[in-house]
């Protein structure tokens, strides 16, 4: 096997699967600080519940970011060491700056807020949860400026063949960073929207199959309650609440992602045209929108794409969001590819670094099959989401959700939709640079001269039997990691409020339960009152 | 500054940058990979499991983040020194890399598993996983050392295993042995009954033993590449050494893990001395040796990132600092709640 091929299969599975994780700890991080604030404010009950239970679920899914995280900044330089050595200078300081400035930050005050529960004042303990969820922000900016930095160079010099950096400020204040960094943000909270949605959801419709909650004539909740404080009036806010604002988040986060879509896709058609004319699959220059395009199998090294039939297109809008006007044509494939040929070469270079490629043709055209249907997976499912959303708002108008399982797996289900939408949208916009790793701009803002080929990006003293050594390790760790976080997940979700906050419903059982160990009795229990306070145990 | 200067100064700066991240990495990651280890190799029951792990709970992802730093910092300011050494070192660092996720997780989820089985094997998973992270770290920093079959352009030539050296494993070893000795005097230091009584009972037996890797790979850096500055560095670690030994024999708990890490810090401050200017030597030609100045980003880069380093670096010693001070109080076995089990409502 090829080792560019096994480079790239591990590094597009190892970020999709860490960017599983990276969405739901920024969202739900959002909203359990939020939480937190309310509970500050207001000191109502629920949301102090809110934040226990959805504080448990955001910890068990940040712990696998966190892991998974480490072999994004190593991998660049066990697998991609020529790319490290050709852009080190300029992509290396925003990733030693997501370090210096926002991971410390995160993780320290994430350890601050765990175990700070009983140590520390309400005031400085809701900080803590602030100045972590800050941080997550803030390092979500700087890797989306040095992954912007690789779709539109800026910021930099050649001298000797390599870019040299000589504008932090460009670099971080990129055009393309700035339209990144709002749309992975919405992203992330359309994300935590869903997933506070279908979560509650699945509590309103257990509270109604146990016969807690019921309707009355004009379809109106009653809230009832069975004694324990797992299941009482409280309870019914917590997730009342949780689906409320969920829907919400999920509504108004799809705005947010269509809104700096439709901002991204106006740069891409200067800094990426090929990309946006590979998303649309569009050949010829036109300005319709593609709804449903199909090919004729491509043959292989092919770089004309006259096959591809247009199904169903609506007249204008590409133009539309490339332009905002309906009569601009947009450049397609056949006459951009004319254009890098020139600009760029028709061959890679005889060069050893490109091993056995040196010397082919290049294919400049990004696998369209991928590019086109990542770009409307994208789309759909956060659609789906977003209508999910809207009409969950208006079901549940008069205080609880339908007594039907059906429904209630479909809103479950749903929180998958903004996990597919993000992988989408990431395999769309990585894909879509190739050839290129980092990519040549005709933009005027960007650095025209500056551009690497992803076959001159790979180590090129590592074998691929280390790189399938590595591919198929990772991959089967983060097999059973996703397994074991899914596990884990429903467990907790299953289990309530007190399965984030076992102080609830600790004195209630005692009655009738006779199993306690001597550690149980009276005496035990007074010790550790005593300095119950020396950290709030999590493990 | 002249231009010279700062082609000169930027470099040897964030050389000195560099080593002071690993060994702050060491120097903290250094206990809480000690007291994973610790979870198999000395905690037999539940209850010391739980205080061991809490111990290190609130401060291990911040000490992590050291790692990540170092390597985060090494490839901003030295991309051909980060580039060489992590495609040289593939099957270590994913070796490595597979042993943190696994730690990681399992600091994590152990609590969180219903059967004393499953638990088991997180504790295995976090107690190899931390032996294995200090072995592959102690590699690495002894490669940096050894050096590696590099070609002109700084590719790793000789096949996947072509690091392999015994200095090397000596390395490993010593960051094995180090965490270990760390990981007790921090349980000496953060907790009340058994573990406390261990960690006296231990350290005043097997302290030089846990150091005697570490002082052999020194000794071995110096005598080839070091000079006068180099050998007064490691006699200084030798001394804090001694220090702690008599400090943990006389029970003063501070004190040893205090002098622990002030022998750290020398004998770090030591090797690092010894090799500079090169980074990484290339062993097949002195031509090919990768030094702080050939390998260093632009000026302008590192005057950039020193500017964010004088900023964020006292910031977050700051704020890590603070948060040992919450949680300085000792913890015992008496403290621990009972195991709360999860059950769907």
């Amino acid at each position: 096997m090829d080792p560019l091929d096994i480079a790239r299969w591990q590094f597009g599975i190892t970020t999709v699967y860490h960017f599983m994780m990276v969405p739901l700890t920024i969202g739900l991080g959002l909203v359990v600080a939020t939480l937190q604030t309310m509970w500050h404010r207001t000191g109502r009950e629920e949301y102090l519940r809110m934040t226990k239970f959805w504080g448990k679920l955001f910890l068990i899914n940040f712990i696998m970011g966190v892991a998974t995280g480490i072999v994004q900044e190593f991998q660049f330089g066990m697998a991609w060491s020529e790319y490290s050595r050709f852009v080190g200078d300029v992509f290396g300081a925003p990733l030693a700056m997501e370090a210096l400035v926002a991971f410390f930050m995160e993780s320290v005050f994430l350890g601050l807020w765990i175990f700070g529960w009983k140590r520390l004042p309400a005031r400085v303990h809701l900080a803590a949860i602030w100045c972590a969820v800050i941080g997550s922000v803030f390092s979500a900016y700087f890797i989306l400026a040095a992954n912007a930095w690789m779709q539109h160079p800026v910021g930099v010099e050649m001298v000797d063949g390599r870019p040299v950096m000589n504008d932090i400020w460009a670099v971080l204040t990129n055009n393309t960073l700035l339209v990144h960094f709002p749309h992975t943000l919405a992203g992330a909270l359309s994300v935590a929207g869903s997933f506070l949605l279908g979560i509650a959801w699945f509590h309103l419709w257990k509270r109604r199959r146990d016969g807690i909650d019921t309707v009355s004539a004009d379809g109106s909740v009653v809230v009832g309650t069975t004694g324990s404080k797992g299941r009482d009036e409280t309870d019914y806010r917590v997730w009342y609440r949780s689906l409320r604002w969920g829907a919400w988040i999920a509504l108004v986060a799809f705005l947010g992602t269509a809104f700096t879509g439709h901002a991204q896709a106006q740069l891409m058609i200067h800094q990426q045209p090929l990309k946006m004319a590979a998303a649309e699959a569009a050949c010829h220059d036109g300005t319709a929108f593609s709804v449903l395009s199909v090919a004729n199998p491509r043959t292989e090294g092919a770089t004309d794409c006259d096959d591809v039939v247009g199904v169903f297109e609506i007249p204008g809008l590409l133009s539309f969001l490339a332009h905002n006007d309906f009569t601009t044509d947009v450049a397609g494939v056949n006459t951009l590819i004319p254009q890098y040929q020139e600009a760029y070469g028709t061959h890679l270079p005889d060069d050893p670094m490109y091993g056995e490629r040196a010397g082919q043709e290049i294919d400049y055209l990004p696998v369209m099959e991928v590019t086109y249907w990542g770009f409307r997976i994208m789309i759909t499912f956060g659609g789906l989401a977003a209508l999910a959303a809207a009409i969950a708002l208006w079901v549940t108008r008069r205080g609880t959700v339908p007594d039907s399982r059906p429904l209630m797996r479909l809103a479950v289900l749903g929180i998958l939709a903004p996990f597919g939408a993000n992988a989408a949208g990431w395999i769309f916009t990585e894909m879509g640079r190739q050839p290129f790793v980092v990519v040549p701009n005709p933009d005027p803002t960007g650095i025209d001269q500056v551009w690497m080929y992803t076959a001159a990006a790979v180590s090129p003293g590592v074998g691929a039997g280390e790189l399938l050594f590595s591919l198929i390790a990772l991959t089967t760790v983060y097999a059973v990691l996703m397994v074991v976080e899914v596990v884990l997940l429903t467990r907790y979700v299953k289990g309530g409020v007190p399965a984030g906050m076992p102080e609830l419903t600790a004195g209630e059982h005692d009655d009738h339960d006779e199993d306690h160990g001597p550690d149980g009795g009276p005496g035990g229990s007074d010790a550790r009152r005593d300095d119950a306070d020396v950290l709030a145990f999590a493990y | 500054m002249t231009p010279e200067m700062t082609t000169e100064f930027l470099p040897t700066l964030w050389f000195a940058l560099v080593a002071v991240l690993w060994t702050g990495y060491l120097f903290l990651d250094g206990f809480d990979l000690g007291v994973g280890m610790l979870m198999r190799g000395w905690a037999r029951n539940e209850s010391r499991r739980r205080v061991l792990l809490n111990t290190i709970g609130p401060v291990w992802d911040g000490n992590e983040v050291w790692l990540i730093t170092a390597a985060g910092a090494t490839f901003a300011a030295f991309p051909l020194w980060y580039a060489a050494l992590f495609a040289g070192l593939y099957i270590p660092l994913t070796v490595a890399l597979l042993a943190l996720i696994l730690r990681a997780v399992s600091i994590e989820y152990r609590g969180k598993s219903r059967t004393a089985r499953t638990r088991d094997v997180w504790d295995w998973c976090l107690a190899g996983g931390s032996a294995v992270a200090a072995f592959s770290v102690g590699l690495l920093l002894a490669v940096c050392t050894t050096g590696l079959p590099l070609n002109a352009n700084g590719d790793r030539v000789g096949g996947p295993f072509a690091w392999l050296t015994g200095e090397g494993i000596l390395g490993g070893f010593a960051v094995v042995g180090f965490a270990l000795a760390m990981g007790w005097a921090y349980l000496g230091l953060k907790t009340d009954g058994a573990p406390r009584q261990a960690a006296h009972r231990h350290l005043t037996r097997w302290l030089p033993l846990y150091l005697l890797p570490m002082g052999a790979w020194a000794v071995v850096v110096v005598s080839r590449d070091g000079g006068l500055i180099p050998w007064a560095l490691l006699a200084m670690a030798l001394g804090a050494a001694l220090g702690a030994w008599t400090a943990a024999r006389s029970r003063r708990e501070g004190w040893t893990f205090v002098a622990l890490g002030a022998s750290l810090v020398a004998g770090a401050a030591g090797i690092f001395l010894a090799v500079f200017p090169v980074v990484l030597p290339s062993t097949l030609d002195p031509a090919f040796h990768l030094t702080a100045q050939n390998a260093s980003s632009s000026p302008y880069t590192l005057t950039v990132m020193s500017w964010v380093a004088v900023v964020f670096v006292p910031l977050i010693l700051a704020y890590s600092a603070y948060v040992y001070w919450v949680f300085r109080r000792r913890l015992a076995e008496t403290h621990i709640p009972e195991s709360h089990v999860v059950t769907p409502l």
